[in-house]
């Protein structure tokens, strides 16, 4: 299913956080949205997701996001939160039996497809031995895993992900995010994720969103988005980017020193 | 060890028969004992005479019928109802709150409550024989409702969305406000303190079949509510933001098991007087044996809670009688040691 964005717009009271601003993600596309701290990613995602009001309009193929019901709008996003509310006393099975609230009936049974779909979501992100433990129990990556699956319990063509990896040192990063492209080849999923490390970002998505103040400076593939300039000028940051030659990756490297752009930072 | 989604509802019946067993046996046990009265194994054989088809040889006589029928048994069901109905608020309360220390007098049903019955004692409505319906229990359940509503409606108004601290924060404030406006009638009508003062410690002394009709249908008609709302409190537990994006009304959701815990408290505790400790210990007792999982806990907390209270009116009735001690001073004086005990041994078990 694919995703548009057309003149979206978020404010916070008076402050204009988002810009109005369009996207377009193809069905079983990556677009990777990045940017500074306080760009507006996250508001951006949370406007996808109904969690913040916002103008403009979202529709995911040709459903209107913004005039369903949250119970409506939860069978068409799932959303892995930048950090998510993890009871540690409750178990790994009933942590991704959440994902089936959408599907609940009148009486709040389990149904027989609740279960079935869990039981597939855990033997598929490979948790089964976890099922009965604590969410206090488990390691980062492990908790990202169950995050992931309680995502995938919904059976939502978009999954939204705000910076999966930001807590996650860099082989269950790169685990996360391999398990992520898998899921998306296997499902079709469309998939929207904010991401800091521009390097992953570029690995991993298709297409790049760059942000900046609210407004998208930058838009295409990681090659066309991640030059040094633009993401010196961005982020402030003296930085060298090189490009694989072997399999075309972006590799975005920090170096010493201030960006030649902005005179106060190197004076100082 | 891998627990599948059905070997989790198997654990569920097991928990959920343990507690209808508990809650049977302390009915059983409350039934039995008492100062007068027939032999104590002589009651369970005269109650299961009177169900259908089962007919035995109790050697009861109507006069002894007669106690535990119409005296023993009404309180017996009251202190069910009672403790099952403040327990499972609590439960539902400190679900949508997220918060353990919250019990069902939160938001003002007490405080409410309270204050309509110093309200109705005060005016001198005392007299249940020149009234329809019982004034002061009648008069508590209005203020009770009332007040929760006060405090919806202001939190509401001041917080924009009826988000969990700003309703939290607007309860304080009106239990403040209906708690100095009780105070201030009381200390106005020095004659009926004592009057008051019964009411507040809460009672079970007394309880008629007309006290359980009365409150009946409000408590069954929480209890089902809250029972189907009991897989919505396991989202409430991952915040209002993710519950939403899982699919959860949060606003409405809440409203619907605050309105539905409010009625159910406000309905017992307009009877039994304010009778505390149940409505916050017990979901934590059943949380620490049985875990935290809502789908559980609301279930087994109606059940403990019921049975709970009705052993705790035992030794209240038997060891001072004939004069009685207050059932919440009981609850307090049983409960909070093994509550210690319990959290103790599950500190040195984690």
């Amino acid at each position: 299913m694919n995703l548009r964005l057309e003149q979206v717009a978020v404010r916070y009271g008076r402050r204009e956080v988002v810009s109005p601003c369009d996207l377009m993600v193809d069905e079983g596309e990556w677009l990777g949205v990045i940017g500074p701290n306080g760009a507006g990613k996250s508001s951006l995602l949370k406007a996808i997701c109904g969690l913040v009001s916002c103008r403009g309009s979202v529709v995911a193929g040709d459903i209107d996001l913004l005039a369903l019901s949250p119970r409506d709008r939860a069978k068409v996003v799932a959303v892995v939160p930048q950090a998510p509310i993890v009871p540690d006393d409750m178990t790994v099975v009933d942590y991704v039996l959440l994902g089936r609230t959408a599907y609940a009936g009148r009486f709040g049974l389990t149904s027989r497809r609740d279960r079935a779909v869990v039981s597939g979501v855990v033997d598929e992100l490979d948790l089964g031995r976890f099922t009965g433990r604590r969410l206090g129990e488990l390691s980062g990556g492990e908790r990202q895993r169950v995050v992931l699956a309680r995502a995938l319990a919904q059976e939502a063509p978009i999954l939204v992900l705000d910076e999966p990896t930001s807590a996650l040192d860099i082989g269950h990063q790169q685990q996360a995010l391999e398990l992520v492209a898998r899921l998306r080849g296997e499902r079709r999923l469309t998939v929207l994720s904010a991401m800091h490390d521009l390097t992953l970002a570029g690995t991993y998505a298709d297409r790049l969103a760059l942000l900046d103040d609210g407004a998208v400076v930058a838009h295409g593939t990681p090659v066309e988005v991640l030059t040094a300039e633009r993401v010196g000028a961005v982020f402030r940051v003296c930085v060298s980017v090189d490009v694989d030659p072997d399999d075309g990756a972006v590799i975005v490297v920090p170096r010493r020193g201030f960006p030649a752009t902005d005179p106060s930072l190197a004076e100082a | 060890m891998t627990t599948s989604p059905s070997t989790h509802r198997t654990g569920d019946a097991v928990w959920l028969g343990a507690g209808a067993v508990f809650c049977l046996a302390a009915i059983l046990i409350g039934a039995s004992v008492g100062p007068a009265g027939p032999d104590w194994w002589r009651v369970p054989l005269v109650l299961a005479d009177h169900l259908p088809l089962i007919a035995l040889d109790h050697g009861v006589t109507d006069q002894e019928w007669n106690i535990v029928w119409k005296i023993r048994m009404p309180r017996v069901v009251l202190g069910a109802l009672v403790g099952g109905m403040l327990a499972m608020a609590g439960s539902a309360y400190q679900g949508v709150f997220r918060n353990p220390l919250v019990d069902p007098y939160l938001l003002g049903a007490a405080a409410g409550a309270g204050l309509g019955a110093t309200a109705a004692i005060t005016l001198g409505w005392g007299d249940a024989a020149a009234w329809p319906v019982n004034p002061i229990p009648a008069s508590a359940f209005i203020a009770s409702v009332g007040t929760v509503s006060l405090t919806y409606v202001l939190g509401g108004s001041f917080g924009g969305s009826r988000a969990g601290i700003t309703l939290v924060l607007a309860g304080v404030a009106v239990v403040s406000f209906a708690t100095a406006a009780q105070t201030f009638l009381m200390q106005r009508h020095l004659d009926v303190i004592r009057e008051v003062f019964q009411w507040i410690l809460g009672r079970l002394a007394g309880a008629t079949w007309d006290d359980i009709r009365l409150i009946g249908p409000y408590v069954a008609c929480s209890v089902v509510v809250l029972l189907l709302q009991r897989r919505h409190l396991d989202v409430f537990r991952v915040g209002d933001a993710e519950a939403e994006s899982l699919g959860l009304s949060v606003t409405r959701i809440r409203l619907v098991i605050v309105l539905a815990a409010t009625l159910g408290t406000a309905a017992v505790v307009s009877v039994s007087g304010l009778i505390g400790f149940v409505g916050l210990v017990v979901p934590h007792t059943v949380r620490l044996l049985a875990g935290a999982a809502y789908r559980r806990l609301i279930p087994l907390s109606l059940l403990v809670g019921a049975g709970f209270l009705v052993l705790a009116d035992v030794p209240g009735r038997m060891l001072t009688s004939p004069a009685e001690t207050p059932i919440g001073v009981v609850t307090a004086f049983l409960g909070a040691p093994f509550f210690l005990v319990l959290l103790r041994s599950r500190k040195m078990t984690a």
